[in-house]
């Protein structure tokens, strides 16, 4: 089956290992969709959170093949397992004095805060799951969007289920 | 105690127990060489192309299962060595592989001689490092050792920066090592080994094929001993031959596109495959919908990676398979399967491998013969395509490590590197390379290396003049149109070539006069009488001699299974080929 993949992953900290991981992608021909990496509370271990479109069967391979690089402490498919996802989006929307309020009002309602304001324009700051991040561009898209930051999501699980963490490692 | 790390890199070689290593020194690994210099353990040998470095250490590896040992020079030296690591890398073969690199300081500024060699080698390594702090050399060489040997085997690059090489270091090599994202599974799970001798015990037709896991693991006795008490017949892949002798009447001969009719039938009529550290490669299954349509599938591996690859395994182990084996016989018992047993001994005598048996010089009488005349005492290695078919077909190999070729990459060029490894490896044991035409070129340089240390290397040139298997291919599949496959071709030749056959240009190199060019007795016979005589002749002499055998030059590797095609479907000739491209 054909669908949207969340993997974490639990990696070593240090050069090469994100181009090693990427490459496992690229030469079956996917593409990432989205990326995150950060380090953890142990600085040697670095977190990832991948996101990739496939089939349930090349995915479970390419999980095994994550398993096997030794630069690689621990992968866990967050697919099916209750979990908590988020993404930060920084959008610069044009946004003269006149109309300046009711984008306002508009980002109250997303929890949204403003980060910065210039003479035309206001910087805005999201965070949420995918499709309130989705949903947010598309009503801000008629007042001209300039630019726009995504982080690509952080996933963890919920919970103390053990079987989703990562730990430590 | 204090040193350079030039010095500690030779210290530690002697720690793991190196005592050869293959190699071509260049501007920023003189440091090491010059560490190496009159070293009394460790015998370096210089090759005349960084590929036959590394696939003499592949060689040497091989033949003895213990890690190979390849030193080369940043740039030019490292990535010379890639095609020797992806095969390695596709044969499961331990490897350390030490890459010079330019200094730290001037990484990244595209130096003399400077590539990115763990960017280059990362797809074609099982790991590799760079050491960037001359204090974390002590424990990156201990894990590269590590890493290569145990496991799954592969090829581990270290890339170490001149600077590393020259820097003072305190010395203080770890006994152990620990990995945190590296803990291969020995022992398989007690539970999955129970599922599977329950399942074999009410398998009416049940099938073994074993691959190059059971001589990785040194599983051919376990393996052996299992066959003998529950009678299962067994194929091996090409990587797998030798893990059981080929003499046994269980065995049924190699399975796959160049297998025994015998073989492939038993894999499409199975009810039970038990696969043991071997992959479900594309050339063993052919059409994979079709392939053992009415088995179920026992898979054991170290790699879990391999399980559920392209076959979705019913009972999967993940461990070493001589662990596993010796679990399995305590639960073995004799299996009630004469039906079985004879349907396969009627295929066996309805489809012997053959070969037209005339007055022509057939390559495939050839490897007969020079099975005949060493009586099988011998490590045979291949290049790649028909003669490395031929000898897979008509050489019976009777124990592990007596067979060393070029599987999963199929590298044209890699026989005659890998014998100096293995003879390096055994000084007293005969060592063949059966080669072709074509691929003997691809590392002919060799032969000076061969000569200069007086190994007693025999090489056997299956000369057709042509780059044999794509011709074949050509022949069945493409209306014998010989595009860019005749090695007799030279400018004076027509477009289209109609008609090979006695006009055509005289072959060069003269294969004989080369061998003496490089110090090696030359042969060349063109007569299937003077066969026995040459070889026996080649035997008594302990110099290297290079053999040509002027073959027959349209042979065909049969039997075949067409790409694509189920297991069941083999083609024998052009016709069968015609009549396959038909249906």
């Amino acid at each position: 089956m054909e669908r949207e993949h969340t993997i974490a992953l639990l990696v070593e900290n240090k050069s090469g290992v994100l181009a090693h991981i990427a490459g496992l992608f690229s030469g079956r021909g996917f593409n990432i969709k989205e990326l995150s990496v950060g380090e953890t509370e142990n600085p040697e271990y670095s977190r990832m959170t991948i996101v990739v479109q496939g089939d349930d069967q090349i995915v479970e391979q390419i999980k095994k093949q994550l398993n096997k690089f030794i630069d690689v402490i621990k992968v866990i498919d967050l697919t099916n397992i209750p979990s908590v996802h988020r993404e930060i989006i920084l959008i610069k929307v044009k946004a003269q004095p006149p109309r300046r309020q009711e984008i306002f009002q508009i980002v109250e309602v997303f929890k949204g805060k403003i980060v910065d304001i210039s003479q035309s324009s206001l910087t805005i700051e999201v965070t949420g799951i995918t499709e309130k991040i989705e949903a947010f561009v598309a009503i801000l898209k008629p007042y001209g969007i300039q630019e726009i930051a995504r982080t690509g999501r952080v996933s963890i699980s919920r919970g103390m289920s053990k079987a989703g963490g990562l730990g430590n490692g | 105690m204090k040193m350079t790390g030039a010095k500690a890199i030779v210290e530690i070689l002697h720690r793991e127990k190196v005592s050869i290593a293959f190699g071509i020194p260049g501007g920023v690994v003189i440091p090491l060489y010059d560490a190496l210099y009159g070293d009394k353990q460790i015998k370096m040998v210089v090759t005349k192309h960084e590929q036959g470095a590394i696939h003499a250490a592949d060689g040497y590896a091989r033949s003895t299962g213990k890690t190979g040992v390849c030193i080369v020079t940043s740039g030019p030296g490292a990535t010379n060595i890639v095609t020797g690591l992806a095969t390695a890398y596709m044969d499961s073969v331990p490897i350390v592989a030490l890459t010079g690199q330019v200094p730290t300081s001037i990484i990244g500024n595209d130096a003399f001689q400077e590539a990115d060699t763990t960017g280059i080698t990362r797809p074609v390594t099982k790991h590799n490092f760079i050491v960037k702090d001359p204090k974390e050399l002590p424990i990156i060489m201990k894990k590269a050792f590590y890493i290569a040997h145990t496991g799954r085997p592969g090829p581990v690059v270290v890339d170490l920066p001149k600077d590393i090489l020259t820097a003072e270091i305190d010395f203080d090599y770890p006994e152990k090592v620990t990995i945190p994202g590296y803990n291969p599974t020995i022992r398989g799970n007690p539970r999955q080994i129970k599922r599977i001798m329950e399942t074999i015990k009410v398998a009416r037709r049940p099938l073994i094929y074993a691959g190059g896991g059971i001589i990785t693991s040194s599983a051919s006795e376990e393996l052996h001993k299992f066959v003998k008490i529950t009678g299962i017949p067994v194929t091996l892949t090409l990587m797998g031959l030798g893990a059981f002798p080929a003499t046994e009447p269980e065995f049924l001969g190699m399975l796959g596109m160049h297998g025994t009719k015998t073989a492939n039938y038993a894999v499409h009529r199975c009810d039970l495959l038990i696969a043991i550290g071997s992959r479900f490669d594309d050339r063993i299954t052919g059409k994979l919908s079709m392939f053992a349509p009415d088995a179920r599938f026992i898979h054991i591996d170290i790699d879990p990676a391999s399980i559920s690859k392209n076959v979705v395994i019913d009972i999967p182990v993940v461990g070493d398979a001589k662990h596993i084996l010796r679990e399995m016989i305590q639960q073995a018992e004799k299996l009630d399967i004469q039906d079985w047993l004879t349907e396969i001994a009627r295929w066996k005598k309805e489809h012997p491998l053959a070969y037209q048996n005339d007055g022509t010089l057939r390559p495939q009488y050839i490897v007969e013969q020079i099975d005949k005349v060493t009586d099988g005492n011998v490590i045979v290695t291949t290049e790649v395509g028909q003669n490395q078919m031929w000898t897979a077909q008509f050489f019976k190999f009777t124990r592990p490590r007596q067979l060393i070729t070029s599987g999963g990459l199929g590298t044209m060029g890699y026989g005659l590197p890998a014998a100096i490894g293995a003879q390096f490896a055994h000084p007293n044991t005969l060592v063949f390379d059966i080669a072709g035409d074509g691929s003997i070129q691809m590392n002919i340089q060799e032969m000076a290396t061969i000569s200069q240390h007086n190994l007693p290397i025999k090489i056997a040139i299956l000369n057709n003049g042509y780059l044999g298997m794509v011709r074949q291919w050509q022949e069945f599949f493409f209306g014998r149109r010989y595009s860019a496959t005749c090695l007799r071709r030279d400018g004076r030749c027509p477009e289209e070539c109609e008609n090979p056959g006695e006009n055509c240009p005289p072959y060069i190199p003269d294969f004989v006069k080369l061998a003496e060019a490089y110090s090696a007795v030359g042969m060349r016979i063109e007569k299937k009488s003077d066969v026995e005589g040459a070889l026996h002749e080649a035997v008594k002499v302990k110099k290297p001699v290079l053999i040509e055998f002027i073959v027959n030059p349209e042979e065909n590797v049969t039997p075949m299974v067409p790409a694509g095609a189920p297991l069941n479907k083999m083609i024998s000739s052009k016709e069968d080929a015609q009549n396959f491209l038909l249906a």
